[in-house]
């Protein structure tokens, strides 16, 4: 075996980046990623399951209450006619977008660390657009006229109002769940034919079996599976773009002071993805300490994602400045007024929490010490958590709450069934979460191994992609590293 | 046993017990590629190689012709926007003009992001419903998998299938063209 590198997370312009360590084979790597599916249910995934299924239990209960009794159970009231509904709605969906860009963007721009964690994030994008569905569905009060929002022939011989960017906001946050949906199953039918080759009983058999539709690796299949992969990429990355920019039309095409600017597109996505990477580090960092993952998601992959919420915090912060500039440089004094007052009214606490968590806490990172210790990157990305879900809030609520006519002011303030919506859909995230890394393959096993020397990129005649045209010799006329002599 | 109909989802069941193919085992990517070349070459049409990884230029060593799935995917791409633009232009200008904000009934900038959603989601599902038409998908079984060793084609091994049906199958043969291949063990499968 060849000398086992323990920091890959060095720099060396020369030389690609080992991106699995320990010496693994393709063997192993199948072994370790299969077994969390395979072994005994952890007490711990008990007990975290439990947890996680009560708090759904009180997402769904405080659901319930608030379409049995109406939206008064909220705090929400004129002018502020959204608050916590549409914070949540914004904050779960934006967190959804890092997903989008670890397997679409980053697949076409060749980045191969994305292999060992972008199985992880789709999951998460999944139920993260999941609970941000729910938002929109209940924040009426009245879900049973959800359908007026679908241009389907109705009984009052009306159509929705396609002008509306909130109608819009249907579109798109359908189309990306279903797209995402479809991009995360794809991805996972070779890793699921791994699990149904494996299984011991007739039910996991049969169950992985309808799963993976008949996969068997062959030539063919893969020819047509690489290309249909390129071309979701190629799709949900303009998609995952336009979600988030339509998520901001519904405040930027609005005439409310605080919402109506054109900054709010790349501000939005921008900040989805760091407020998604930041998900992506909260559930991972733990995830990878409790199934001794290290080898897999290594030190560099945790950098890379460090590096990602450095950059994405950066562009949130200067959007932030940016505002503060354009309100003053438009000499509108109602849009001056919009952002002094969100900087030092009644909720300037809550705008310089999302100063400390989104602008301050991520500098951390240019300092590689920080960038390597699990423990600072975790601290950090729930702090950036929390950020995003305060950003949301402050764009929603301070705008809202104080608009052009001083006598209509007043003040928001959430009630309990506010606050445990929200600890609720933590709940329903969690639970979904669990339930996946216990019966999915949670890592993208044959992308891991295709990035693995294993797979013979790097070695014999140096061929790259693509270069296997005329004579191929058969013989090896070397050992490389991991392989066994 | 021989079943009165046909099922939908298990096309051309063959003769329970009958000769379906040879499977091959190779040890790794370079033997399975340079083997591959070998069986494109003898002219082989039903055969395949099985690998738990997309093989780099496997394509080239089985001479496989590109796919059609981008052409669904751009069916689906222009039906996409076609719906988008006559769904909203046939609601809200034809059907049921209502003024609103004095927004004309329909203009193409404010039509853009619903067409485009459309155009996307009608793209994906035509490439994955590309994929399910051009592997035959679901299928729920092939004598491959009823085959103890082809279990590890998803996890760690490489393997060659010739099919019985192919014109230039002969079982002596072609067990001997996949032997001086390189393969480390060459059995028969059964259906």
């Amino acid at each position: 075996m060849a000398t086992e590198i323990l920091d890959n997370a060095a720099e060396d312009p020369g030389r690609r980046a080992t991106l699995v360590l320990g010496g693994h084979t393709f063997t192993t790597i199948t072994d370790k990623v299969c077994r969390v599916v395979e072994d005994r249910t952890p007490r711990a995934w008990w007990i975290a399951f439990g947890v996680s299924l009560g708090l759904t239990g009180l997402f769904f209960s405080m659901l319930g209450y608030l379409v049995v009794t109406g939206i008064g159970v909220w705090g929400l009231n004129i002018p502020a006619g959204w608050a916590f509904d549409i914070t949540n709605f914004v904050f779960w969906v934006g967190i959804g977008h890092a997903g989008t860009l670890i397997s679409a963007i980053l697949f076409l721009f060749r980045q191969k660390w994305r292999t060992a964690i972008n199985r992880f994030a789709e999951g998460m994008t999944i139920f993260a657009v999941i609970c941000a569905l729910v938002f929109p569905t209940i924040h009426t009060g009245r879900p049973w006229f959800d359908y007026w929002l679908v241009p389907i022939p109705n009984q009052m011989k009306m159509w929705p109002q396609f002008r509306s960017p909130l109608l819009w906001d249907v579109f798109a946050v359908s189309t990306y769940f279903v797209v995402s949906a479809l991009f995360w199953f794809v991805g996972m039918i070779p890793d699921l034919a791994t699990l149904r080759d494996r299984a011991t009983g007739k039910w996991r058999r049969m169950i992985y079996g309808l799963l993976a539709l008949g996969w068997r690796g062959s030539g063919r299949q893969w020819h047509h599976y690489e290309r249909v992969y390129l071309l979701l990429a190629g799709l949900a990355t303009p998609l995952v773009l336009s979600v988030h920019s339509v998520v901001s039309f519904d405040f930027a095409v609005s005439q409310l002071p605080g919402w109506h600017t054109t900054i709010f597109p790349p501000y939005f996505v921008a900040g989805a993805i760091f407020g998604g990477f930041a998900m992506v580090m909260t559930l991972l960092i733990p995830i990878r300490a409790v199934l001794k993952l290290h080898d897999i998601v290594t030190a560099r992959h945790l950098e890379n994602m460090a590096k990602i919420v450095l950059a994405t915090g950066m562009m949130v912060g200067y959007a932030y400045a940016m505002e503060f500039f354009m309100a003053w440089y438009s000499g509108n004094p109602y849009e001056r007024f919009a952002f002094v007052n969100r900087a030092l009214g009644p909720y300037a606490w809550a705008y310089w929490t999302m100063i400390s968590c989104n602008v301050i806490a991520p500098q951390l990172f240019w300092f590689e010490k920080a960038r390597r210790n699990p423990l600072t990157l975790w601290v950090v990305a729930v702090l950036v958590n929390v950020g995003m879900w305060f950003e949301r809030f402050v764009i929603i609520v301070t705008s809202l709450t104080r608009d052009f006519l001083p006598s209509s002011w007043a003040m928001f303030v959430p009630t309990w069934v506010d606050l445990l919506t929200l600890a609720g859909s933590f709940g329903l995230f969690l639970t979904l979460f669990l339930l996946f890394v216990r019966f999915l393959p949670s890592f993208a096993m044959a992308e891991v191994k295709s990035v693995m020397p294993e797979a013979g990129l790097e070695h014999g005649s140096h061929r790259g992609h693509g270069q296997y045209w005329g004579e191929i010799p058969h013989q090896h006329d070397h050992q490389f590293e991991g392989e066994k002599p | 046993m021989k079943l009165p109909w046909k099922l939908p989802l298990v096309p051309e069941l063959p003769e329970p017990g009958s000769l379906w193919g040879l499977l091959a085992e190779f040890d790794d990517v370079d033997a399975v590629l340079a083997a591959a070349q070998k069986v494109r070459d003898a002219g082989f049409e039903r055969w395949d190689v099985h690998a738990p990884i997309p093989i780099h230029g496997l394509d080239e060593a089985m001479g496989i012709r590109p796919t059609w799935i981008p052409v669904g995917v751009l069916v689906g791409g222009v039906a996409g926007a076609a719906a988008g633009l006559g769904l909203q232009w046939a609601t809200n200008a034809l059907d049921y003009p209502f003024l609103i904000s004095g927004k004309p009934f329909f203009g193409l900038p404010v039509a853009i992001p619903v067409t485009f959603e459309l155009t996307i989601l009608l793209a994906a599902l035509g490439a994955v419903g590309g994929l399910f038409v051009a592997c035959g998908w679901p299928q729920l079984h092939h004598p491959l998998l009823a085959n103890e060793h082809f279990a590890r084609a998803s996890a760690d091994r490489y393997f060659i299938s010739v099919e019985a049906a192919d014109s230039h199958f002969d079982p002596t043969r072609t067990t001997w063209l996949l032997e001086n291949a390189g393969a480390r063990r060459v059995e028969e499968v059964r259906a």
